[in-house]
């Protein structure tokens, strides 16, 4: 057999493997419509994804991913809850020099259950973990749900939470944001500036000034903003206390039961945690009854957060040295409502590569 | 034959003939003026192509030119700016432009990249599309932004005349290259004070994919040591 038609036999493998767990085989279109892509994921995944112009649907995009079009499917006709299972290619542009393809298998599975979330998160993880049993993968677990609940908790105003919620999924701009609420990093010079200026004369009166008005962005969007910036100026850092939780569970690197207690222990002083932290604790239970050890499982906090930004919970992948992830997957439950037209539904899953599972395997 | 290629009008073609011929290697347009060949004086087994500026990072990468001058932005975009098809061998003192981003001059709430950022989920919000930045240069740009984790904006097209489009309402900002304010002034945009995509400039570059004979390696031999550049 040549390596394709071996690695394609691995996928019909998995995805008969998926099938007989009880997820119903669904077929996504391999060109999708670029806005739809481009408005979830932004301007980053021109970078990733393959675009091509149609003449008359506009622009195009070869398939990145399957969780979109699926998720689309469901929340235009699925019946509930559903398990679903696909097999099929992605296409994604890599670094030069990566030696990664650009084109390749994935077979997944994605869940779509209101009852009980952790118990689902559970049964994606080991449904995976038992199919990749044989080959000695690194698991690694994540809560970005966490990270949001402590973010959502600081008592600081809403607008510094919602710009640190906005970027939770780019650590960079995460970290300098939290740097300069708290007050770590001074104000950049830049900033200081504005502010002095904000300060000569109303934000009216400096859009007159600043000469004839053109675009889109309307004199009260300018206005709100720069009342905001001179609110937020006078605004006290959040305090040190607090932003010291926050860095600390950001670098939370510990085997899942351990980083539990943890959790337990700075709950108190963070409570707004409290329920993303419950919901921890019965995914490890959740986890223990399929017979996953929590006591040596890996959980990094801080795991799943420069994916592509859709997961908002539980996050895993599996691990071979020198390859890319295995397998990797998530739980995306506000992605079905932005995709859902006001619609709703807690979901989690996630995908296998079935080319490395059989170069692993000594087969491709 | 090692071939060079030269951009074929304007500044850019005067002022790299001059830099040739300062190192006395004499280029002129062959013909009329009108037809795209050149000849190069002073040197044997060196030929001149004549090309538009934006061809020439392609034909570089294709090998189908050993020597190129064209601007460093014009590479970057087009082969990336780790690009390994091509060397840079000299920066030659000229076609400097910056690629920048700028925004209204009225929107005296943003100075910098960062209020950019949040000036554009501002915007989405209240407009339910993300904040159009209008550019030829998507890669650079797009490089630059997210480098910094800029959310919330797309890229729009603008093959000329990128300045304008603000005013005409299909773009909220641009990235463009400037070489004086004046243009932007007078569509009433102002510079990001950290909004400096690329320092542009005029480069001589070596393809490192050209096939060489070994009369071709010779020839270029001598054509470095008459530039005074050192090849790759």
């Amino acid at each position: 057999m040549t390596a394709k038609a071996t690695i394609r036999a691995e996928g019909e493998r998995l995805f008969a493997a998926l099938v007989a767990a009880g997820a119903v085989p669904v077929e996504t279109d391999l060109l999708q419509p670029a806005e739809t892509l481009l408005d979830l994921y932004g301007e980053d995944i021109r970078a990733r994804a393959y675009v091509t112009q149609d003449p008359v649907r506009g622009e195009m995009m070869l398939r990145p991913d399957f969780t979109v079009p699926v998720v689309q499917a469901h929340m235009a006709h699925g019946a509930e809850p559903a398990r679903y299972a696909y097999m099929g290619e992605v296409f994604r542009k890599q670094d030069r020099g990566s030696g990664r393809a650009s084109e390749y298998l994935q077979v997944g599975y994605e869940v779509f259950d209101r009852q009980a979330p952790e118990a689902a998160d559970a049964e994606v993880f080991a449904l995976f973990r038992n199919l990749l049993a044989d080959l000695n993968l690194r698991p690694v677990t994540g809560d970005i749900g966490i990270l949001m609940a402590a973010v959502r908790g600081l008592e600081t105003t809403d607008r510094r939470k919602a710009a640190l919620l906005r970027h939770i999924w780019r650590p960079q701009r995460f970290k300098a944001l939290l740097d300069r609420f708290s007050g770590r990093a001074a104000m950049p010079a830049a900033r200081a500036r504005l502010l002095e200026k904000l300060e000569l004369g109303t934000p009216a009166r400096l859009i007159d000034e600043a000469g004839t008005f053109v675009g889109l962005r309307s004199p009260a969007e300018i206005t709100e903003r720069a009342e905001a910036l001179v609110a937020d100026a006078a605004t006290p850092p959040i305090k040190a206390t607090e932003a010291a939780l926050l860095y600390d569970l950001l670098s939370l690197e510990a085997p899942a039961a351990a980083a539990l207690t943890h959790l337990r222990g700075i709950t108190p002083m963070l409570p707004a945690i409290e329920p993303a932290v419950d919901r921890f604790a019965a995914r490890l239970n959740a986890l223990a009854k399929r017979g996953v050890d929590v006591d040596q499982l890996a959980f990094e906090a801080s795991h799943g957060r420069t994916a592509l930004e859709y997961y908002d919970g539980f996050v895993f992948s599996f691990h071979a040295e020198g390859h890319p992830p295995v397998a990797s997957g998530g739980r995306y439950d506000a992605l079905t409502a932005v995709l859902g037209a006001g619609a709703f539904i807690p979901a989690v899953g996630g995908v296998i590569r079935p080319e490395l599972v059989a170069r692993l395997r000594g087969l491709a | 034959m090692i071939k060079i290629g030269v951009p074929s009008k304007g500044r850019l073609m005067q002022e790299t003939f001059d830099w040739f011929g300062a190192r006395g290697l004499a280029m002129r347009r062959a013909g009329a003026d009108r037809e795209y060949s050149g000849v190069i004086e002073g040197i044997d087994g060196v030929g001149l192509v004549l090309l538009s500026a934006g061809e020439i990072p392609r034909e570089l990468a294709a090998g189908r030119i050993h020597l190129g001058v064209t601007g460093s932005d014009l590479v970057h975009e087009q082969l990336g700016s780790q690009a390994p098809e091509v060397v840079e061998l000299a920066r030659l003192g000229f076609g400097q432009a910056d690629l920048i981003i700028a925004v209204p001059a009225v929107w005296i709430d943003v100075e910098t990249v960062d209020d950019l950022d949040a000036a554009a989920a501002g915007f989405r919000a209240a407009h339910g599309h993300r904040l159009r930045i209008a550019t030829k240069y998507h890669r650079l740009v797009r490089d630059f932004l997210q480098a910094q984790g800029v959310a919330d904006y797309q890229l729009v097209d603008s093959l000329g005349a990128t300045e304008g489009t603000v005013k005409n309402g299909t773009a909220e900002a641009i990235a463009d290259i400037t070489s004086s304010g004046e243009t932007l002034r007078a569509n009433h945009l102002r510079v990001l004070s950290d909004g400096l995509i690329h320092s542009s400039e005029a480069v001589l570059w070596q393809s490192r994919l050209a096939p060489l004979t070994p009369g071709d390696r010779e020839a270029l031999t001598r054509l470095a040591a008459a530039l005074g550049v050192a090849l790759a």
